[in-house]
């Protein structure tokens, strides 16, 4: 009976690992298979072959592409650490008129769908001279509630003691945040910066609508467009070859660091 | 540090967020529910019309049938979700042997980008070629049509998108399964409780709070759903897979209709307020 048991627990946990993993093997197969081996239900191609790779990189730039969304998720990541510790902070270690509002705000808008403010944001975008500008990938995701909301909990948890021993050394609140508070939350700027990063790279609904200049395109935006346009000529390995390509740098991180993946999206229940 | 400094320096720290929010939240929120009375296309001038968009709305077909094709994709989806989650999660709770390789490759599709994740799936659910009707055929079935019928096409959506979102809650059920104390199943025991009777006693209505934060974050999702019928299928066939956001975005962005896309966004956002609060009552009241 107890045997049993494990070997049903064994066999369900294995189907189920194996149903999520072997679809990203049979697109990274295929991606390397010649197009007439493609959906065969082998999972080793007859002959293995790059030119689906070599094939996406002279239809569209990807390379180009890969650069812009590192770019632009750096910038978003280093900007909502900085911004929203800053506020954090405050939050959490000052006394001020007004504080319980904007602590009620930032849950408020947390609530908020993001529907309702779409459209006119894209208004914006081109009001202000950003369609086809970096900035329109960048500036309206500097700061988040949410990252606010983890940065208040870490530094509610650490002692005034360390707070007002910089302040007599003569230290600025600015430095104190950075140099002395920072070292002592390290976990939180790991889970805040991973989920910023994840969340900026995988975002395609606003690029899609403020980019049109290929050059500038992110990503996930580039092969959703390779996807869903012509130019991949009905060919199914180049454009698995490009969607391989889109996931590749996060499979590698994920697979160095997926502790923290599980960690910091667990605490969220945040999804792309 | 002299008095006054000392008292602007929070409002300081907080003016980034303050500007952020005046400008993309505050002034948007406020523009859109204006914008719900005039038509404009960007370029030429706005022309004010008064109800006219929301008389349109409410007898726009397509749109009432975007709607209840997201609806019909949260209903697959969300019972879908909780119950693999549940499952996968009891297993996992058991005492085994590489529990943190299975939980990894659980959670592998929900770091990837959906736009990988729905390519992926667009040549597996293929007709004539996917690799899964080419399963089903192996084993004397026939094929399904699972992206070209439009009856099975939005079913098909809601197990791709609970494929990938799973395992983030096989991770927040494990987290609330763990909370349960082991006291209260040996007493069970000793009373010589069932497997299922220790489920529904014991841990439904320990874990009731991560059902609930599972419900809402998935309402929450599935509701923006886009890019997943945005690649497969662009809304067909038959509009089968025309969701509520997909909708919005083709009249603001491909019809430039800013006005009464504004109108549904608002309606659709009131819409989804709605929804969660009712879900808030009734897993309130049931338990």
């Amino acid at each position: 009976m107890k045997l049993l048991k494990k070997i049903l627990l064994y066999t369900i946990l294995t189907a189920a690992a194996l149903s999520f993993i072997y679809p990203f093997i049979w697109m990274i197969m295929a991606s390397l298979s010649p197009e007439h081996d493609i959906n065969s239900l082998i999972l080793f191609p007859s002959e293995f072959t790059i030119d689906n790779y070599q094939s996406m990189i002279s239809k569209i730039p990807i390379g180009r592409a890969l650069f812009n969304s590192t770019f632009v998720a750096t910038i978003n990541t280093g900007f909502s650490l900085i911004f929203s510790s800053m506020v954090g902070y405050a939050l959490s270690r000052m006394d001020f008129k007004g504080r319980n509002l904007i602590f009620f705000i930032i849950i408020f808008t947390m609530t908020l769908p993001f529907l309702i403010t779409l459209i006119p944001n894209y208004i914006l975008m081109v009001k202000f001279g950003w369609i086809d500008t970096y900035l329109s990938l960048t500036v309206p995701f500097m700061i988040s509630a949410f990252a606010i909301l983890m940065f208040r909990q870490a530094f509610m948890g650490l002692p005034q003691a360390i707070i007002d021993a910089a302040r007599i050394d003569g230290c600025g609140e600015l430095r104190i945040i950075f140099t002395i508070l920072w070292p002592n939350i390290k976990p939180t700027i790991i889970m805040v910066g991973i989920l910023a990063f994840m969340a900026s790279w995988n975002e395609v609904l606003w690029p899609l609508i403020v980019i049109r200049e290929e050059q500038l395109m992110t990503m996930p935006q580039l092969v959703t467009l390779f996807a869903v346009g012509g130019r991949a000529e009905a060919q199914i390995g180049v454009k698995l070859a490009s969607a391989v390509f889109l996931a590749m740098p996060i499979i590698i991180t994920y697979l160095f660091f997926q502790k923290y993946f599980i960690q910091s999206m667990a605490t969220t229940g945040i999804k792309d | 540090m002299s008095k006054i400094r000392k008292k602007i320096l929070p409002y300081f720290l907080v003016s980034p967020y303050l500007g952020h929010l005046l400008v993309f939240t505050t002034f948007p929120v406020i523009f859109s529910l204006f914008l719900t009375f005039f038509k404009w296309n960007i370029i030429g001038p706005m022309e004010w019309t008064g109800f006219s968009n929301w008389e349109r709305l409410f007898s726009d077909r397509l749109f009432w049938q975007a709607i209840l094709n997201t609806l019909k994709f949260l209903i697959i989806h969300i019972p879908l979700q909780i119950i693999v989650a549940l499952a996968l999660a009891e297993v996992l709770n058991q005492k085994i042997i590489l529990r943190g390789f299975f939980r990894a490759a659980f959670f592998l599709p929900v770091v990837i980008s959906g736009v990988v994740i729905t390519m992926m799936w667009q040549q597996l659910l293929g007709f004539e070629t996917g690799v899964i009707n080419r399963m089903l055929v192996s084993i004397g079935l026939g094929k399904v049509g699972w992206l070209i019928n439009p009856d099975v096409a939005m079913v098909s959506i809601a197990i791709m998108a609970t494929w990938k979102n799973v395992g983030l809650y096989v991770i927040l059920f494990l987290i609330g399964l763990q909370t349960v104390p082991r006291q209260y199943y040996e007493a069970a025991d000793l009373e010589g409780a069932t497997h299922w009777q220790k489920f529904i006693n014991i841990t439904v209505p320990i874990i009731n709070p991560t059902i609930f934060m599972v419900v809402v974050l998935s309402t929450i999702g599935g509701f923006s759903l886009f890019i997943e019928p945005y690649i497969l299928t662009q809304g067909g066939p038959l509009n089968s897979t025309l969701s509520a956001v997909l909708y919005i975005y083709k009249q603001a962005f491909e019809y430039y209709h800013m006005g009464y896309s504004a109108t549904l966004g608002v309606f659709f956002a009131f819409l989804i307020v709605v929804v969660v609060l009712i879900q808030k009552k009734y897993i309130e009241t049931v338990t």
